[in-house]
């Protein structure tokens, strides 16, 4: 085969999804015990794990702000996510600028004025890559930070929009993803706002709004999925809270 | 007449099998005011999460864990909602350690610096011990001299653990810690264990004595409110109260006693224990630990060795969720 069909003469693309259709969603809450809170989220092929530690004692002292939390973000992919070679070292380009993009979309959406003094340390590790890095790790990093406890305006997710000709298409995968023009869309879904817009190519502006209507509707239907995975353990850790607080009166 | 942005979600568990959270809330509920029939915020405990409006911020105030958006009273975390009064409250479901005074902790040395000591102990910052609340070998009421700033890392160096009850408050938030008790200190001959907050609840006492058929001494647990747990081997009456044959001048001591195999043994089986019930949510009680310890010795599981998973299921069952 010389060259990917984007989308076949029946208008599906190469894994037989509609142009509007996303990848398979997974989602695990506090996948890692040491951490204060994290979660792993399964787009398709790719998946992320993310850990939340803190609020904390800043590492470095100087970094800390007297009225508000720092927030440090880390990305790490393993060796062996990429497939056919191309391990990536901590100090990559492109890696800082993932963590970059993840700070910037949640500084302003954690409340970090309730945590003076303190630091937030996010660790995003990428497990198995394959395309959509940064809108799972989006994803991954809301969940760590609402299993920590940590003070949220709203979740954020995020999801990335292709156009294939006329065509937008939602949450690529890698052989698209290298193919076709790509915007990623960060948003709050309740309020609708974006937090995150991101291109690394040129699109005709006519499509871009498009696009970005089609990328905040996703979000928010990722933003249901995510709710309903949050509440189901919240449920379960008070019942379990619940169950043994009657134990305790039994003591007494 | 006020509104509720929306309609709470069904209780998912029956009310009866809470038996503390409803009746506090009706408690609480001191001015009676009739919030409508059967919407009541207080009648039943919700879960939220964040970014969910939870109702009009005209009516209500907003208490932790919320913010006001668009008069709105929004949450901020995912947890439970929480009504006194007027006041709304979302309890996050876990975070990091919150600090109040009178509040037993076990932190960690992780710097001597000048009269003070900063320890890690689970919480947003660094808490601080000073060098004038800590007991000094040599007579309690004692004055510290230059001497002693200078042999700080003698009694307490990098890395050693110590428990401690929370003094007060600094500008900053930062806690102040005492070692001003003989119950507090240098903690050596046991093994540490690390919890989410949440599992350590507000008890009588905080110190626990497992009595010798835990090994041939007995076990000391002392469960610190920020999640930080301390297994170790037994000690007699007289020291835990600091009373007659009171070893002043071990306080401070690094090594450990001599600890022998059955005492070891003991001391890994209560902390499977504990890990086991932490494991699975539930909330630690002094009972429950001599409850879970007696359960491993009913079951003549081998001793020193981890609980399988399916043994501690079996544990938490039949002891937590029982009844």
């Amino acid at each position: 085969m010389s060259r990917l069909e984007i989308l076949n003469l029946a208008g599906l693309r190469h894994d037989n999804r509609r142009p509007y259709e996303l990848r398979s969603l997974a989602l695990s809450l506090s996948p890692s015990p040491t951490a204060d809170g994290s979660a792993q989220v399964t787009q398709g092929l790719t998946t992320v794990q993310a850990s939340v530690f803190g609020p904390r004692e800043p590492r470095q002292r100087a970094a800390a702000a007297h009225d508000k939390a720092s927030v440090v973000v880390e990305v790490g992919v393993v060796p062996w996510a990429q497939g056919q070679g191309g391990s990536r070292s901590r100090g990559d380009k492109r890696l800082l600028e993932i963590g970059a993009a993840i700070r910037q979309t949640f500084e302003p959406v954690i409340l970090t004025h309730l945590y003076p003094r303190s630091e937030i340390t996010v660790q995003v590790q990428v497990l198995a890559a394959d395309g959509g890095i940064l809108p799972t790790a989006i994803n991954a990093v809301t969940l760590a930070l609402i299993d920590a406890g940590i003070s949220m305006l709203d979740y954020v997710t995020a999801v990335s929009v292709g156009l294939h000709l006329k065509q937008a298409m939602l949450d690529l995968s890698a052989p698209e993803e290298s193919d076709l023009p790509t915007l990623v869309v960060a948003a709050l879904p309740e309020s609708g706002r974006v937090t995150l817009a991101q291109m690394e190519t040129r699109l005709h502006v006519d499509r871009f709004e498009e696009m970005l209507r089609l990328g905040v509707a996703a979000c928010s239907v990722l933003k249901e999925e995510m709710e309903a995975a949050v509440k189901q353990r919240t449920t379960r850790v008070v019942e379990r809270m619940a169950i043994s607080a009657k134990g305790a009166a039994k003591d007494d | 007449m006020f509104t509720i942005a929306r309609i709470p979600p069904a209780p998912t568990f029956e009310r009866g099998s809470s038996p503390e959270a409803p009746v506090r809330m009706d408690a609480m509920d001191v001015d009676g005011d009739d919030l409508g029939e059967g919407t009541s915020l207080g009648a039943r405990r919700t879960i939220v999460s964040p970014g969910e409006v939870i109702t009009s911020s005209k009516e209500y105030m907003r208490g932790h864990g919320t913010y006001v958006e668009d008069d709105n009273v929004v949450s901020a975390v995912a947890g439970t909602l929480e009504r006194v009064n007027k006041l709304i409250s979302v309890k996050a479901l876990q975070s990091r350690y919150t600090p109040e005074v009178g509040d037993l902790v076990i932190g960690r040395i992780v710097e001597v610096g000048a009269q003070r000591w900063r320890v890690e102990a689970n919480a947003r910052q660094d808490a601080v011990l000073m060098l004038s609340s800590v007991n000094l070998p040599g007579g309690v009421q004692r004055r510290k001299v230059e001497s002693d700033a200078l042999k700080m890392r003698e009694f307490l160096a990098e890395g050693d653990l110590l428990v401690a009850e929370v003094q007060a408050f600094f500008q900053d938030g930062a806690m102040s810690l005492h070692t001003r008790s003989l119950k507090y200190g240098k903690l050596r001959n046991g093994l540490l264990l690390e919890l989410p907050p949440r599992l350590v609840r507000r008890l009588k006492s905080h110190f626990y004595h497992l009595p010798p058929p835990a090994g041939p001494v007995g076990v000391d647990v002392i469960l610190g409110l920020n999640g930080y747990v301390w297994v170790s081997l037994g000690t007699r009456q007289d020291d835990r109260e600091g009373g007659e044959g009171f070893d002043a001048e071990g306080v401070y001591r690094n090594d450990n006693d001599e600890i022998d195999p059955e005492s070891r043994q003991a001391i890994i089986d209560v902390a499977n224990v504990i890990k086991a019930f932490a494991a699975h949510g539930v909330p630690l009680a002094d009972t429950l630990i001599a409850e879970g310890y007696q359960w491993l010795r009913d079951q003549a599981l081998v001793p020193g060795v981890p609980l399988a998973a399916a043994d501690g299921e079996r544990m938490v069952r039949e002891l937590a969720l029982s009844e």
